[in-house]
Formats: C-alpha cells, structure tokens, sequence
C-alpha cells in the first residue's frame, strides 16, 4: 500500500479530531460532537454497505440488523464481565463477520434478489430473537452505565466521538484499498456480469463472501459503541429501519462506485438530518431521505460522484 | 400446556389466517414470481389499502370490503404507473438489479412515512357488523373477522388465478417472464403485458389491505412485517406458481398459529421469517418449483 494525498488528509483529520476532543482547541458546543457521532456512524455504515452494494450489486437490506447485533454484542460484554470499549468494538466486529459469513453462505449460491430478500428477514428474526432474549433486556431493553468522564478526553461523547472519528476513517481507507485492490476489480467484474467472470475464472462465490464479512465486520464495529452512546438500548432503536434506509440512500446519493460516494452521502445526508430533526420533524426528514433515494435512483444513476464527473467532462 | 382442543383451534386459525395470506401474497406471486419484479413495496401498498378503507369506513361509514373493491382499478393504475416509471429508469437499461430494488425500497419508505405523518402511529380498525361475534363449532371458535376475510380472499384468489389462466392476456402474463420473444411472436407487447400484470398485483393490494385491517388494528410501520410473509409464501410457492401461492399460504398461516398459540405471539413474526430463510437454504426452487 502506497502512500498518497489520502492517507495524508486522514492521518490530518484523526490528528485534528485527537486535538479538538482532548485539548478542546475550538469552542465547539457539546451538541456538535453529539450530532457529530452520528453522522460519523453514518459513514462506517454507509461505507460498509458500498462494499457489498456498490462495488459488487448486491443489495443488503439488513444494516439494521447487523448494527443492532453489534450494539447488543456490547450489550453481552457489558454483562458478562463489563468490559471496557476497546473489547467491545473488535468482538461486535467478529460476530457480525461472522453472521456476515453465515448468511453469505446460505444465501450467495441463489440470485441476487434471494440475498436481498433474506437479509431483509435476518433483521427481522434477529429482532424477534432479541425480543425474546431476556439476559440482554427483552423487549424493555437494557440499560448501561458509563463513566461522564474518561482522562484525557473529558467529557465521554467527545471520547466516543473521537472513537467513531477513527473507525469511520479506517472503514473508508479499508474500502478505498479494497477499491483499488485485485478483491475490489473482482467485485466490480461481479457487479458488471457475473456470469461472464465466473467463466474468466474469477472466483465469484470467495469474493462474495469475503464482502459480506467484510461488510458486516464494519457495521458491527459501528454498532458497538452505540449502547454507551445512548445509554440505554431496546429492540425497536437498534433495528430501526432507519439505519438500513440511510445506509442505502447515502451511498446511492454519493455514488455508489467509489469509496469517495458513500463518505459524500452520508456527511451531507448525515448532516442535514441532524439539523432538520431539531429544527423540523423527524417524520419528514425520513420522507426527504425516502424522496431524495428515489429521486437520486432515477435521475443521477451515478450520484453525486457521477454528476461531479460528468460536469467536468468525464475525467477523473 | 398442550391440548387436542387448543390445537385444533389453532389449525381453524391458521387455515382462516393463511386463506388472508393468500390474498396478501397472490399480487407479489405475479409481480415477483411471474414478471420478476422484485416489488418489496407491496405490503406498503397493502397498508396503503387498509388506510383507504380505514378513511372511508371511519369518515362515511362504507364497508371495508366494498370500499377495498372499488378503490382496486384506483391501485390498478397506480400499479401501471408505477410499473411505467420502473421500466423506462430501470428495466430498459438492464438496470434494475441494484437501482430498481432501491426504487422500491424508497417508494415503501415514502408511503410508511407519508401515512405516519398523515394519521400518525396509532393503530386504527375499522367497524362492520361482521366483526367481532364469534361461531362455536364444537369446542373450536371462529371469529367472524377472520372469516369472512378468508371467503373474500378465496374468491378473490380464484377469480385471479381464473384470469390468469383461461384469457390470452393472462396467459400472456405467465409467460412473459419465461420467454418475450415468443409473446412478441404472438403479437403481445412484453411491456404492455408486464404493465398489466404489475396493475394486477398491486390493484390486489386495495382488497387485501381492506381484508387486513378487517383482521387485526394496524399502524403504518406493520407493513415491514408483512415483507416476510409474503416473500416467503412467494419463495415456498415456487415463484410463480398460483396454485402453490396458496398452499405455502396455508402452510404458513397454520405454523403462525400453532408457534403463537404453543410458544407465545411474541414469537410469531419470526416463522415466516425461519420459513423463508430455510426455504432459501435448502429449497430455493420452492415445494411446486419447476
């Protein structure tokens, strides 16, 4: 792996992130990092759904489920033996992985309709399963207590959100190597016909299954810090259709080809939600994002990304 | 816990339960099973239907299931509409795998939420005088509200499937998806068709939807629920395959049943659900699959 101008403005933005949540060198109100922590969710999961949905086709209506495994992952630890983040985030990582793994397998032999479709009932058994599940809260949810400071953060959201900060460049720089990598021209020559690389002797059936580990690996690990985030998790909140309708609107606004897509949709999709949840209603800044994904769907194809190329006359 | 009485209202419901499905089920199994249009908005049209009955009923006083009759051509319309606008951003550019199930996607959310913001989450039911008496037969009861829903579905299911499969455009319908040239060569617009097929399964969605909220209070959010279920009598069916609709229809109504009345209701949603992930796994052609 070369290094570039990226990696130099991601080292850039950890570094400015580190200076702003420890030494509080800008007099940032504390809602921002707040608001912030979400939108930063958003582009791990964003990002994390382009790699199964933008670079091969494959549509993944299971965020939510995945998130919530991971928020609930934590949940787990937390009562086994409350451990810390730093635990919590790695292992919510592997069972996604895993379930990523799992449901790839039964699934990724059929159509690709078959994939979507199951993963649309993933969530919902998962859901009904954690209803059930009394040791993580049922159906009333479950409570974690967490510290209101952490040294040398201070305040514990500007900590998570520095967290978040660094696992959503990690995601986008995974996905970016993974664009640029033989796995990701693999994915692209899926996604383009897979019968016809399956013939020029692409294993198809591998590279599927890498990309649904890999894609629920990052949305576990977004999912994990949400339990201390809010405090308190339930059913209802971590399967939200929420998180699957943004993390496809996003990276179909951005531009769904390119790493540069989903990280584009969800700050600017992220970010406007935030701002019309307070100042609307949050009824009608989920009726936008539904709109915006259909109007982005029919109109600009290639999304934003797309329309930045095509006003510069196709170069890159 | 276990008793013949208890199981054997179980199975009355699931049958009363599963002929509903049927009808819930019967205008995906022509969108998705015959055309191959991967229509996951179709509960949300369902709910669409109830809350058009819900408002007539509520407001005026109508029946629900004349009010879901006479709003069908209304959907049939809004089908082809539909259908008109996935063809030309979608299916003519071949682009329908990804853009094309994102579509429907937005267009579920666009109708969940417009409901949620028209009339809120609440649930709501409707009013008729079939609703809430009960028939003892034995030690079995059966709940008119589910019953006459299930002799609607029926007719409704028979009168469909008969469409289907005495007229030249209905055949044409089942054939679309298998072979265009021929339907061409048979001096058949593939596209026309799959638009009159498309109308024809959601122009179902306006009954079905009346049927449901006959059935049970619904908010706008319960549509997502109905995603399995109708996916999985689709895929258990063997897509396509009317016939099958309604068998996988009674199979699943019957095993909601038995689940919720032997393992509590809080368990119910997730049979179709483990239906359908299982379906997938180790029978994806489905039990009447070519």
């Amino acid at each position: 792996m070369r290094l570039d101008a990226f990696h130099v403005v991601a080292a850039a933005v950890a570094l400015l992130g580190a200076a702003v949540t420890i030494f509080d060198l800008l007099p940032i109100n504390k809602f921002a990092f707040f608001a912030g922590y979400v939108v930063l969710q958003y582009v791990v999961l964003a990002t994390a759904w382009n790699i199964m949905g933008g670079y091969m086709g494959y549509v993944n209506f299971g965020t939510a489920g995945f998130f919530a495994v991971g928020a609930y992952t934590s949940v787990v630890l937390y009562n086994l033996m409350q451990a810390p983040l730093i635990v919590m985030i790695p292992v919510a990582g592997a069972v996604c992985a895993l379930l990523g793994l799992g449901m790839g397998y039964l699934t990724l032999r059929l159509r690709g309709v078959f994939f979507a479709i199951a993963t649309l009932a993933l969530a919902i058994v998962l859901e009904t399963l954690v209803v059930n599940w009394d040791y993580v809260g049922g159906a009333t949810g479950a409570y974690i207590l967490r510290a209101r400071e952490i040294a040398p953060f201070g305040d514990y959201v500007e900590f998570l959100f520095f967290v978040m900060l660094l696992l959503a460049i990690f995601a986008v720089s995974a996905a970016r190597w993974i664009e640029r990598s033989k796995i990701g021209r693999g994915f692209a020559a899926i996604r383009d016909d897979e019968v016809a690389a399956e013939c020029a002797g692409v294993p198809t059936l591998r590279l599927k299954l890498i990309a649904t580990t890999v894609s629920g690996f990052l949305m576990g690990v977004a999912g994990a810090p949400f339990v201390l985030y809010v405090g308190f998790v339930e059913p209802s909140s971590a399967f939200n259709l929420v998180y699957a309708v943004n993390s496809i609107a996003m990276p179909m606004i951005g531009g769904a080809t390119t790493w540069a897509g989903p990280l584009i949709g969800a700050l600017l999709l992220g970010s406007v939600q935030q701002v019309a949840t307070v100042t609307i209603s949050s009824e009608l800044n989920l009726l936008i994002v539904g709109v915006l994904l259909v109007f982005f769907v029919i109109a600009a194809p290639e999304g934003i990304v797309g329309l930045v190329r095509k006003w510069r006359g196709g170069g890159r | 816990m276990f008793s013949v009485d208890l199981l054997l209202n179980a199975l009355v419901a699931g049958t009363l339960l599963g002929g509903f499905y049927a009808a819930v089920s019967l205008g995906l199994s022509v969108s998705f099973g015959q055309l191959n249009i991967v229509n996951i908005a179709h509960p949300a049209f369902v709910i669409l239907g109830s809350y058009v009955a819900y408002m007539g009923n509520s407001r005026w006083g109508l029946d629900p299931i004349l009010l879901g009759l006479a709003f069908t051509p209304v959907f049939f319309f809004i089908g082809v509409g539909v259908y008109r606008v996935y063809y030309e951003s979608f299916e003519r550019k071949d682009d329908e795998a990804l853009r094309g199930l994102a579509f429907f996607f937005g267009v579920m959310f666009i109708i969940e939420v417009g409901l949620i913001m028209v009339y809120g989450v609440d649930f709501r039911s409707v009013q008729a005088p079939y609703i809430g008496q009960n028939w003892k037969l034995g030690g079995v009861g059966v709940p008119t509200r589910m019953f006459v829903p299930f002799c609607v579905s029926i007719l409704m299911f028979a009168a469909v499937y008969l469409y289907l499969s005495r007229t030249f455009n209905g055949r044409a319908i089942m054939a679309v998806a298998q072979d265009r040239l021929a339907l061409q060569l048979m001096a058949a617009d593939p596209v026309r068709i799959k638009q009159l097929g498309f109308g024809i399964g959601i122009g179902t969605t306006a009954l079905a939807g009346a049927l449901l909220i006959i059935i049970i209070p619904i908010e706008p959010s319960i549509g997502r629920l109905y995603i399995g279920q109708v996916f999985a009598i689709a895929v258990l069916a063997g897509l396509g395959s009317i016939p099958g609709t309604l068998v996988a229809a009674l199979v699943l109504g019957i095993a909601e049943s038995v689940v919720s009345t032997f393992f509590g209701p809080s368990w119910a949603p997730a049979v179709a659900f483990g239906i359908l992930l299982l379906a997938l796994a180790f029978r994806p052609q489905g039990l009447f699959g070519r």
